[in-house]
This record gives structure tokens, C-alpha cells and sequence, in this order.
């Protein structure tokens, strides 16, 4: 059984108890035999996976390897690899191999981590249930009448299934946390900023942000160290010094201040969220946190705000794709502008097409203003809510998503019920800040909830100790699908 | 306000997006729903309040004014639809 963390695998590694060629076989297997159902991976390649093992175990043999050589790993489509299709699960790029790499990825390959293959996403990562995907939708490895969550849901789900040990998510309005909380996994979407963007397929340019999805927070805190650093070729790149991210996973609970924002425990809760987040208040509390109640007024209006906002990036970002450089070209145009216009019809997915409509719409003359302008003023009062509650605390506690994961085919003909559904995730993206999603319970369908903690710019070390604090007592991300 | 499907074929243009008239429906539809969660936005004053662009208010980075990049055409134009002397080839767009 291939239920490895990452740091067990690492440890056997480094035991010399299993090589990476075996591990990364006993993984193939394991893909084999069950992927087909949940259609997580979309794109593998078992010479390229054996190839990398193989240097792995060299580097192992040869007293160089870091802590993550021959640790396998998956990754979500948005990242350019070098020699692999990266199609961001659009037709628009099913045709593109990637003619290089991802500096995020080419971190962990320098780190000697095996790539497994790549896992599957809503389009674009525009959605929120993976079903967008040109490949097909992934199915909930918990019951697969049920949706993933989106966009990272391939990856979500190939960690719940035990298909990988770790994965790579991005994460531009809850599209780390929402799926890792439908599938029963621990993800971190980090402060924007810290990991490089460059060769992550752009959606929303000031929101997208690259993490972790793994077993335990202890794993997405390992992974991050390996993830983070400064790359002159992402623009919005911050130069800090590195940092240790598990250098607080041992810190007790005892005296830290836990906010409750209000408006995120409602009537919009199904019960047994409320029960997920009430086990997890307890939690805090026998481990001798102290719980504030907090406020973020503008949380309902963070939904707009960001969909104007994050549309509106999309449709220039997603202007490159006309069929002259790479990706779609049609096969039948007349003129230049048929082309290109035949090109993105054909190429994108309706989702996509809706997005990019809306931004068109909103930076259009005469609707600047009215919209574009008054979602960034949005986006700052939404800021400053979240400055004025952690002055008050040192973590939040939220909700991920306000039910467990719908049933395949209930949100994707309803856009606006599906863009109500990311309440809880969208407004840390607007802010920039750093937010983790660990498990935290089931539902009454049997289907896993995760509860959220938000922490303050650059407080990844904290909310990670907070997480494997309550991981260490409690037993619900070790609970895996049969 | 409600867009119309003069609206739709409109923005569609702008976005370079050719839809089929079952799609404008649909999409005026959609849209419509949309901009109805959008225009909740209106009910918030935000007199006074500074747009944010972005989550970390830093400036853009200068660098050296020096080559960094090798060539690679070769790569990059291996994988688009038509390339002739490293030139991309589309539709005549200026008449001989």
C-alpha cells in the first residue's frame, strides 16, 4: 500500500530500505490500478518518472541527496515542465510540450524529487469542481458520484487516494483549499509572493500563488522549504531571506489567541460543517488556545470583488492564446481576425469564454469605474478587515467551503451558485495572505470537511505549527478512502 | 441594467471569441446573473478608499541592462502551428 507522507518515504529513502526506483514503481502500480476511476493523473510517463528514480538513487548512493531525493510527486497541469504536455487541461494546449520548466518545479527536481505525472484541473483553473477539465472530470476518491472540488482536483485527489505522497497546487481563489478539503487532505495556499509564478500558467496574475497539498502539515511545511525562493524572472517575486517553515510545528497551543469571524459561522453552514468547526474549537481549547470573536464585514461582497477583479486579469492574460505562437490553431479562417477569433472559440471551454467575457466587460470604456475600479476598492477594505481582526488574534479559524463536496453535474450549469460556493476561500486571496485547510471531520454522506486557518503575511511557520498541533491530536487526516 | 444580446455579440468581438447563437442565449443568461451578484457591489460606500492593485505594495524590480538570454527560437517555435525562416506565419493582413 503506497500511503507514505513524504517524510516517511524520505525516511526510507535515506534508510536505504526502499530506492526511489522501487518507490516510484510501487506508485506506477498503484496508478495503475486506480486512476482509471478517479481520473486524477491525466498525463504520465513511466520513462521520464523511472529515468528521474534512477538519478535519484545515484545521488542517494553517492552521499548527495537532500531530505526529498526519491520522494515522489504530482503535479497539477498549470506547471511548465520541460518534455511534458502542459495543457492547464485546456484543448487550447493539449498540443503543448512545454519547452521549459517552472522554477517552482525545477526547485524540487534540483531538490531530486521524482515526478509521478501530472494531475488534472478545471480549465485554466477557472472552476471550482473540476469539471471544466478537457479531460474529463476527476472523481471524488471518497465517493465517485462526487466532485473533487477545483481547480487543483486531480492533485487533491491523487493524495486522498494515496497515488502520491505530496502534490503541487495553485491556489488563485481557493483552488488549493477548497479541493483539499473535499478530498480530505492538508493544503497551504502561501502568502502571494513567496513561491515563483514563473512557468505556472497565468490566470489572475495578482492572486495566483503555487503550495503544497499533502497528508499532514508537517509534509506541506517540508515541501514549502523545498518550494519557496526568490526568482528574478517572476516580477512579483519578493526578496526575502529563506526561511524555515517547520521551525514552529512544535510550538504548543497553550495562550495562542484563535479568532472566530462571525460572518463565516452562519446560517450558509450545513450542519455538519458546523459540527466539523465546533470539534475543532474544542480541539484549541483543551490544547489551551483562547478563542476572540472577530469580524470581517465585507466577507459576502469579497465574492464579486473577486470575480470582477480576477476575470478581468484573465481576459488579458488569456489574450496570448491566438494561435500564432503555440497551443489551438483552427483549420478553417479567412481572415487574420477569424483566426484568431475561430481559434479561441474552438480552444476554450465555456467557463473560460464566461470568464473571459466578464473581464472584457469590465475594463470596456465606460464600465472601468463602476466595476474594475470599485472591486480594487473592495479588495482594500477586504484587507484592512483582515488587519483589524489579527490585531486581535494571532490565527483565524474559517470554514473552507460551506457543505462537503457536491454531486458531479449539480454546480457546473450554474455559474453563480458554483462562484457563491468559494466564500470562505476568495477573500485570503484578495488579501495576499497565507491560508492552510487541514481536516477536520465528515459529513453525514461520509465525504471528509476541512476547517481553514488564516494567518498574517509571512505567518506560514505559525499556521503550520497550529495545524500539526491539531493534527497531533486528532486522527482525521490519517483517515483515507477505501 | 441588464445587458442585451447586442451587448454579448459586442463583447464577444472585443474578446475575439466567435459564439454560436445558442451560446450568445446562454451567455447573456449567465452574464445577466452574473452582473447581478456584481452589482451588489454598489451598496458599499468606497469614497476615499485607495484601489488596491495588488497584495504588497512594492515596485517593480530594474535590472542590469545586460543580455541574459541564450537563444532559443528553435524550441519556442517547435511548438507553433507555422513557422518558415523563424518567422510565425498567419493570414495576410496587408494586401501585396
Amino acid at each position: 500500500m503506497t500511503a507514505y507522507t513524504l517524510k516517511q518515504a524520505g525516511e526510507l529513502l535515506q534508510a536505504k530500505k526502499i530506492s526511489a526506483v522501487e518507490l516510484a514503481q510501487e506508485y506506477l502500480a498503484a496508478i495503475d490500478a486506480r486512476n482509471p476511476a478517479i481520473n486524477g493523473y491525466i498525463i504520465l510517463d513511466k520513462d521520464k518518472t523511472l529515468a528521474e528514480a534512477q538519478a535519484a538513487d545515484a545521488r542517494i548512493a553517492a552521499g548527495n541527496a537532500s531530505a526529498l531525493t526519491g520522494v515522489p510527486i504530482a503535479y497539477k497541469d498549470i506547471f511548465c515542465q520541460t518534455g511534458w504536455r502542459s495543457a492547464c487541461s485546456s484543448k487550447m494546449l493539449d498540443n503543448f510540450v512545454a519547452p521549459y520548466t517552472a522554477t517552482v518545479v525545477q526547485n524540487l527536481l534540483d531538490a531530486g524529487m521524482v515526478t509521478l505525472g501530472r494531475t488534472n484541473m478545471d480549465e485554466f483553473a477557472m472552476g471550482s469542481t473540476n469539471e471544466t477539465s478537457f479531460y474529463g472530470a476527476t472523481k471524488n476518491p471518497w465517493n465517485l458520484d462526487n466532485v473533487p472540488g477545483g481547480s487543483s482536483g486531480g492533485s487533491a485527489a491523487v493524495v486522498a487516494a494515496r497515488l502520491a505522497p505530496v502534490a503541487l497546487g495553485s491556489d488563485t481563489g481557493g483552488s488549493i483549499r477548497q479541493p483539499a478539503s473535499h478530498c480530505g487532505i492538508t493544503g497551504i495556499k502561501p502568502t502571494y509572493g513567496i513561491v515563483s509564478r514563473f512557468g505556472m500558467v497565468a490566470y489572475a496574475s495578482s492572486f495566483d500563488q503555487a503550495g503544497p497539498m499533502a497528508q499532514t502539515a508537517e509534509d506541506c511545511a517540508i515541501l514549502l522549504n523545498a518550494m519557496a525562493s526568490f526568482d528574478n524572472r517572476d516580477s512579483t517575486s519578493l526578496e526575502r531571506e529563506q526561511e524555515d517553515y517547520t521551525r514552529e510545528l512544535n510550538q504548543p497551543l497553550k495562550g495562542l489567541k484563535v479568532g472566530l469571524p462571525k460572518e463565516y459561522f452562519g446560517a450558509g453552514n450545513s450542519a455538519d460543517v458546523q459540527a466539523a468547526l465546533q470539534a475543532s474549537i474544542d480541539l484549541l481549547k483543551a490544547q489551551g488556545a483562547e478563542l476572540v470573536d472577530v469580524s470581517l464585514p465585507q466577507t459576502e461582497l469579497s465574492i464579486p470583488a473577486y470575480y470582477v477583479l480576477a476575470s478581468a486579469e484573465a481576459s488579458t492574460n488569456l489574450s496570448r492564446y491566438d494561435g500564432v505562437r503555440y497551443g489551438h490553431r483552427a483549420a478553417q479562417f479567412g481572415d487574420l481576425e477569424e483566426m484568431y477569433s475561430n481559434t479561441r472559440a474552438e480552444g476554450f471551454g465555456s467557463e473560460v469564454k464566461r470568464r473571459i467575457m466578464i473581464g472584457t466587460y469590465v475594463l470596456s470604456h465606460g464600465y472601468y469605474d463602476a466595476y474594475y475600479l470599485k472591486a480594487q476598492k473592495l479588495r482594500r477594505l477586504v484587507a484592512n478587515d483582515f488587519q483589524t481582526a489579527l490585531q486581535q488574534c494571532d490565527v483565524i479559524l474559517a470554514p473552507t467551503a460551506p457543505t462537503t463536496a457536491p454531486k458531479l453535474g449539480s454546480d457546473i450549469h450554474d455559474p453563480v451558485q458554483m462562484y457563491l460556493s468559494d466564500i470562505y476561500t476568495i477573500a485570503v486571496n484578495l488579501a495576499g495572505l497565507p491560508a492552510l485547510t487541514l481536516p477536520a471531520g465528515f459529513g453525514t454522506d461520509g465525504l471528509p470537511i476541512g476547517v481553514q486557518l488564516i494567518g498574517n503575511y509571512f505567518s506560514e511557520a505559525k499556521i503550520l505549527g497550529v495545524a500539526n498541533q491539531m493534527q497531533q491530536h486528532s486522527d482525521w487526516h490519517s483517515r483515507m478512502p477505501v | 441594467m441588464a445587458l442585451t444580446l447586442a451587448d454579448v455579440e459586442k463583447i464577444a468581438r472585443l474578446s475575439r471569441l466567435s459564439l454560436t447563437e445558442a451560446e450568445k442565449a446562454q451567455n447573456l443568461q449567465q452574464l445577466n446573473d452574473i452582473f447581478a451578484l456584481v452589482e451588489k457591489m454598489q451598496t458599499v460606500n468606497t469614497d476615499g478608499i485607495e484601489p488596491m492593485a495588488h497584495p504588497h505594495e512594492v515596485a517593480l524590480r530594474l535590472r542590469e541592462d545586460a543580455v541574459t538570454e541564450t537563444d532559443h527560437a528553435a524550441e519556442y517555435q517547435a511548438v507553433a502551428p507555422e513557422v518558415r525562416n523563424r518567422l510565425y506565419i498567419v493570414p495576410q493582413v496587408i494586401e501585396e
